[in-house]
């Protein structure tokens, strides 16, 4: 005779393709949930557009007659900045602290009753919203920005593939980031304070505001390095407009890939750490 | 019946502030964080000549008088009448409604039912990039430029106010219209922190022209700096911000009546 609980009880043997099941339903649930948003996809892929052709002039303004600046040339710099609009909103960088508002509500102790890991359903949830993303805020600025202005297409067969992937670890990266923010509201009762230097310090250093590269090399390389933020943003645009050479390419991504399993890792610790210490209220 | 109205505003005022402040320690947080977007203003700018000697024909001086000029004007703005913004919110849940059944105005209620007084530090901030700015622009100071340096940043906030409240009423008709109002408030911010001269063809014209943003920093600061207009306007174009702040306050106006007029609630 066992205990009634109102957990679950985990399964017993593992089953990958259950678990695959399961994941990809979440997925698509997800990419459904935001689809359902159609107006606001529009006047957000029209923000985009907008902010699209501001940083685009002025990246080219810096550029001069002469074309090339901090290993970019003219055509490269357009490519960034339309990619770039799409991007943001596909890894999410601002999004909404949903999280930590479950957290405040007591909400999150729903989540807590799945059978799936928190940061595996959520994980699963964001990819679908990835998804949508890329349909419905990627494709427009990458398909206004080469009308208006000349864009640099990628030349060697191997940058598609790997920007593909780049891609799609930066949105893990920037999801396992927000976890984490949000997650400080398991012990801080307001989470505005991580919130706001989080946008602050995001936007500036993943590259949004002006290309890292334009720093000085050894504080660029530092970023990179030693905080997930480059790997937002900076890496996936430099790898698919072709500033460094394949070997670099490819050294970059492996970059992002340590950022975004480091990152998952501790979104894992620090889920534990705070089931061990939630208390929801009753009721 | 006027001073009647003066002290229930004043009530509303008192409240926002007293509950505002409540949470100390939320509130330092939101001083300080609300300076850093307009720190990354300026950083950005900073940054960009630090690869590049100038900035379509303006150097990083002449530039600067620019972006104090939209910093002090965008952030001010902001905080007198950003929190219009939040319109489409009040017409979703219907809280619209209830402004509409009390006797004041709607717009200074909407205003000043959560004037976001930590936006004060950012302001600030604005106020002392321009100044900075002007110190060390060179500027051959004259009454009239003095006058100008007083008249065009409070025109500036004229225009964006101006900007908040008629993308706002958009909400009237499209309650879902989310983040296009950014387009053109945060867009026009991050116009007129640059030279117009960067800008190119119908985009340029559109913005700087047709919707006005060149009268915020660009034309009044060639007339500080007393440099000829590369773009070809003449020199006393500098000195109408004024104006065109005018007539955008009076169309911003126009919208907001016609706006409440069309309101229908939601019903929620």
């Amino acid at each position: 005779m066992g205990s009634v609980t109102a957990t679950v009880a985990p399964p017993t043997e593992s089953n990958v393709i259950l678990w695959f099941r399961t994941f990809g339903a979440i997925v698509r649930s997800g990419f459904r949930r935001y689809a359902t948003y159609r107006q606001a996809a529009l006047a957000g892929a029209v923000t985009n557009i907008v902010f699209g052709f501001l940083r685009c002039y002025v990246l080219l303004g810096a550029a001069g007659a002469a074309g090339t600046v901090a290993g970019y040339d003219r055509a490269q710099f357009a490519t960034f900045v339309w990619a770039g609009q799409g991007m943001l909103a596909v890894i999410l960088l601002w999004g909404r602290p949903e999280l930590a508002e479950r957290i405040r509500t007591g909400d999150v102790a729903s989540d807590l009753l799945r059978p799936v890991h928190p940061v595996t359903s959520y994980l699963a949830t964001d990819l679908g919203r990835a998804g949508w993303a890329c349909v419905s805020r990627l494709l427009p600025p990458v398909l206004v920005g080469p009308l208006f202005f000349d864009v640099h297409l990628p030349a060697r067969w191997s940058t598609v593939p790997l920007f593909v992937v780049s891609a799609t670890v930066a949105v893990v990266l920037c999801f396992g980031c927000r976890f984490l923010v949000n997650a400080t509201a398991y012990w801080l009762q307001d989470v505005r304070g991580p919130q706001i230097l989080w946008t602050l310090g995001s936007g500036v250093l993943a590259g949004l505001y002006f290309p890292l590269p334009f720093l000085p090399d050894g504080l660029f390389l530092a970023l990179q390095l030693a905080t997930p933020f480059p790997s937002l943003l900076q890496t996936p645009l430099d790898v698919l407009v072709e500033r460094d050479p394949t070997g670099v390419q490819v050294a970059l991504v492996g970059v992002q890939v340590g950022w975004a399993a480091a990152i998952l890792a501790l979104c894992r610790l620090v889920q534990r750490r705070a089931e061990r210490r939630l208390v929801v209220q009753g009721g | 019946m006027a001073d009647h109205r003066l002290r229930a505003y004043g009530a509303l005022l008192g409240a926002q502030a007293r509950s505002q402040a409540a949470y100390r320690a939320s509130f330092a947080v939101d001083l300080v964080g609300n300076v850093g977007a307009t720190v990354f203003d300026v950083v950005t700018v900073l940054v960009i000549f630090g690869v590049t000697r100038e900035l379509g024909g303006f150097t990083l001086r002449e530039t600067l008088v620019m972006v104090g000029l939209s910093a002090c004007a965008f952030a001010t703005a902001d905080l007198l009448v950003g929190n219009v913004e939040r319109l489409p919110a009040y017409v979703r849940t219907g809280l619209f409604d209830a402004v509409l059944l009390r006797p004041l105005g709607a717009l200074p209620q909407l205003l000043l039912m959560d004037l976001p007084l930590r936006k004060v530090s950012r302001a600030v901030f604005g106020l002392a990039v321009l100044l900075v700015a002007l110190a060390r622009a060179g500027i051959e100071w004259s009454p009239g430029r003095v006058a100008l340096a007083v008249a065009a940043p409070l025109a500036g906030v004229v225009f964006f106010g101006s900007l908040f409240v008629a993308t706002a009423t958009v909400s009237f008709y499209w309650t879902d219209s989310g983040e296009l109002a950014n387009s053109v408030t945060y867009g026009g911010k991050e116009f007129t922190t640059y030279p117009v001269t960067i800008f190119d063809g119908w985009f340029r014209a559109a913005f700087a022209y047709g919707m006005g943003f060149a009268f915020v920093s660009y034309q009044p600061a060639l007339a500080l700096l007393g440099r000829a207009d590369p773009l070809g306007l003449p020199a006393w174009v500098g000195w109408v911000s004024p104006a065109v702040a005018l007539v955008a306050a009076a169309l911003a106006a126009a919208a907001w009546r016609v706006g409440v007029r069309h309101y229908r609630s939601t019903g929620s």
